[in-house]
């Protein structure tokens, strides 16, 4: 990964970076939208979206309900809108743990070196060895389905490529200038390693977070659609697809839509992630 | 035309005396014997450690909540909850090595007999789709690195992109509504018809070999058709990371000097290709399959729920429901143990087939 690469990228703004990459422009401006209707959700919703219209179960599309409505007479479209935010919230908190702990990890590996690297990294690529997603499935099916379990075991288990990307970024830098400078300064300890080391290594931490991501927004939506998501009758995609499998031969919208929604969800990120690696890393066009 | 010189990769160690090679291999075998026993440690301190943040009490589980105190601790001593951890862990180790996964707590029946039963199927269902995925990602990845820039390459980074993207228990949704429900070219659910069910002697437990050995034409067919469909779903979804992988490695090799060199000595396309870029992205892809069977084996937990298919990760999904503590412990240990292998055993047939990637 080249880090001038990442410098020139941030110095020519966004304009530049539409212009090189039109893929990470279009995956981030679906996530933008998706992050608004999160926010907007309550004045976008048609109709509220645990209320039950038993009247009208199973509903086709149609004027009234645009996408129909479920087993429960719930309209499909306002569900779809307040699903955004379990989604979301599991996806954030994953990123909000495994990558500053892959990283830090990796950092310390890397500046330190021996003893401390051999069993830091041992321990990486034995966690990199786990079955991540039947791990994440066994904690929440052990512990109880919930959104924060969820969060948890995605985490506890999805931080090896940061630490390893860290650490091979941290020792490239080790006998930089940038760092002998650093250190004449006085400069050491937590505040070289987070101060200095780390700013250089965060661009392709970025595009690996959007890259996971990806993969989290279907395991997370995956877990849903096995129970193992928030409890009902909260709107979340995977549990609204689980929904319509018992009725997908008769009523398809009930599972289709919320199945679009996981695909678009994903895909913006692969699409960011594409675009970045695509503008920081020449090498994997 | 002399293709020692353009392959870098082919040849090299040959020269060296024996013995070092010997060494060598030693050393390699030995270093991935320990990352082996230590991914598989680790694993077993990993569900070790989820049996006791569990929030169901194994000795209720046992004795019943009505049970007296005295009762109470009488199982708790005889389940051996009453010892210090280590020795605990050391205990459960012991046990497993011994294929003793315990009982389960729904079917009373020993996990580790209940998972044999299942795992045949699985590993039916992951094969055939893995070879479905290598065929159609090594063939895409192929066309896209040979072609890169044009329509082609194009149209297989949709495809890669959508398989990256698509969850992938409502894409089997989508495939029964249309090729089963609505087309009818595929069978249903499950592995076999019921009409056939009890006429195939199991003796492998895999249903394609089991009714082709059978000598029965209809019930083969019969099972063809059950396994295609889920089969294909997960293909699918290993041909994304497949494709993607092989057209990067064939894009690299492409722009190196030995391939310019054969070319300009006049070889053709295919002969390029298959003499001189083969066997030096032979190493990378191999890799991405082997990865790519242990992802599956994993993702089987959501195709196997969709398509009512039993094996490993249907028994999973309905211990979770019956809160079935040791048959979900003992369905991840195993899947993990083969994932965990497959991992480590890719580290060290790469290197015997690339040099440059030894450690």
């Amino acid at each position: 990964m080249s880090v001038t690469a990442a410098h020139e990228a941030r110095r020519g703004g966004v304009l530049l970076l539409a212009r090189r990459s039109p893929t990470a422009i279009i995956g981030a401006t679906i996530l933008i939208v998706i992050l608004a209707v999160a926010a907007l959700a309550p004045w976008l919703a048609p109709y509220d979206p645990i209320f039950q219209d038993v009247d009208i179960r199973l509903a086709p599309p149609g004027v009234a309900h645009w996408l129909g409505t479920d087993g429960f007479g719930r309209d499909i479209l306002s569900r779809l809108i307040y699903g955004t935010r379990p989604t979301l919230l599991i996806i954030s908190l994953v990123a909000l743990i495994m990558a500053p702990l892959g990283t830090a990890i990796g950092i310390v590996a890397g500046y330190y070196g021996g003893l401390v690297e051999r069993v830091l990294m041992r321990l990486t690529d034995m966690v990199m060895s786990f079955p991540r997603l039947i791990l994440a499935f066994a904690f929440v099916a052990v512990l109880g389905p919930g959104l924060l379990n969820a969060a948890l075991a995605l985490a506890l288990t999805s931080w090896p490529p940061y630490a390893r990307q860290a650490r091979v970024e941290t020792q490239t830098m080790r006998r930089s200038d940038y760092l002998a400078g650093a250190e004449m300064l006085g400069i050491r300890g937590v505040r070289l390693l987070f101060g200095h080391v780390l700013p250089m290594a965060l661009p392709s931490v970025v595009v690996r977070i959007a890259l996971d991501l990806a993969g989290m927004v279907l395991i997370a939506a995956g877990l849903g659609f096995l129970g193992l998501g928030v409890r009902p009758p909260t709107a979340e995609w995977g549990t609204m697809v689980a929904d319509g499998t018992a009725v997908i031969f008769d009523q398809w919208w009930v599972a289709a839509s919320p199945g679009i929604a996981i695909l678009i969800m994903s895909l913006s990120f692969n699409l960011l992630a594409d675009g970045l690696r695509d503008l920081l890393d020449p090498r994997h066009g | 035309m002399t293709d020692a010189t353009a392959t870098p990769a082919g040849t090299a160690p040959s020269r060296r005396p024996t013995r070092r090679r010997e060494v060598r291999l030693l050393g390699r075998l030995a270093n991935w014997l320990v990352s082996l026993l230590i991914g598989l440690a680790g694993l077993l301190l990993v569900t070790f450690s989820f049996t006791h943040i569990s929030s169901v009490d194994p000795v209720i589980r046992v004795v019943g909540d009505k049970a007296s105190e005295a009762t109470y601790q009488a199982a708790r001593h005889q389940l051996g909850l009453d010892r210090p951890l280590p020795e605990q862990f050391v205990l459960y180790v012991g046990r497993i090595l011994h294929a003793d996964l315990g009982t389960s707590w729904s079917t009373g029946q020993p996990v580790a007999s209940d998972l044999a039963r299942a795992f045949p199927a699985t590993f039916e269902l992951a094969t055939v789709a893995i070879v479905i995925g290598a065929v159609l990602g090594v063939g895409l990845g192929l066309i896209a690195g040979l072609w890169p820039g044009g329509w082609r390459d194009s149209v297989v980074r949709v495809i890669s992109l959508l398989g990256y993207s698509v969850p992938i228990f409502w894409l089997g949704l989508l495939a029964l509504l249309l090729f089963y429900a609505r087309l009818h070219w595929f069978g249903g659910p499950g592995r076999q018809d019921v009409a056939y069910e009890f006429t195939t002697t199991r003796e492998t437990g895999l249903l394609l070999l089991d009714t082709w050995l059978s000598g029965d034409a209809s019930a083969f067919r019969d099972a063809l058709s059950h396994i295609a469909l889920p089969a294909l779903v997960l293909g699918f979804y290993a041909t994304a990371g497949i494709s993607r992988l092989t057209r990067t490695a064939v894009l690299e090799e492409l722009g190196k000097e030995y391939v310019v060199t054969a070319r300009a000595k006049g070889a053709s396309q295919a002969r390029v290709v298959l003499t001189h870029i083969f066997p030096n992205v032979r190493a990378t892809v191999i890799t991405v399959i082997a990865l790519s069977y242990a992802v599956l084996l994993e993702g089987a937990v959501f195709t196997e729920t969709v398509f009512a298919w039993p094996g490993i990760g249907r028994y999973l999904t309905i211990s979770m429901f019956a809160a079935d503590v040791p048959a979900i412990l003992g369905g991840t240990l195993l899947i993990g143990v083969c994932f965990i292998i497959l991992n480590t055993l890719t580290d060290l047939i790469v290197g015997g087939l690339d040099p440059r990637l030894r450690p």
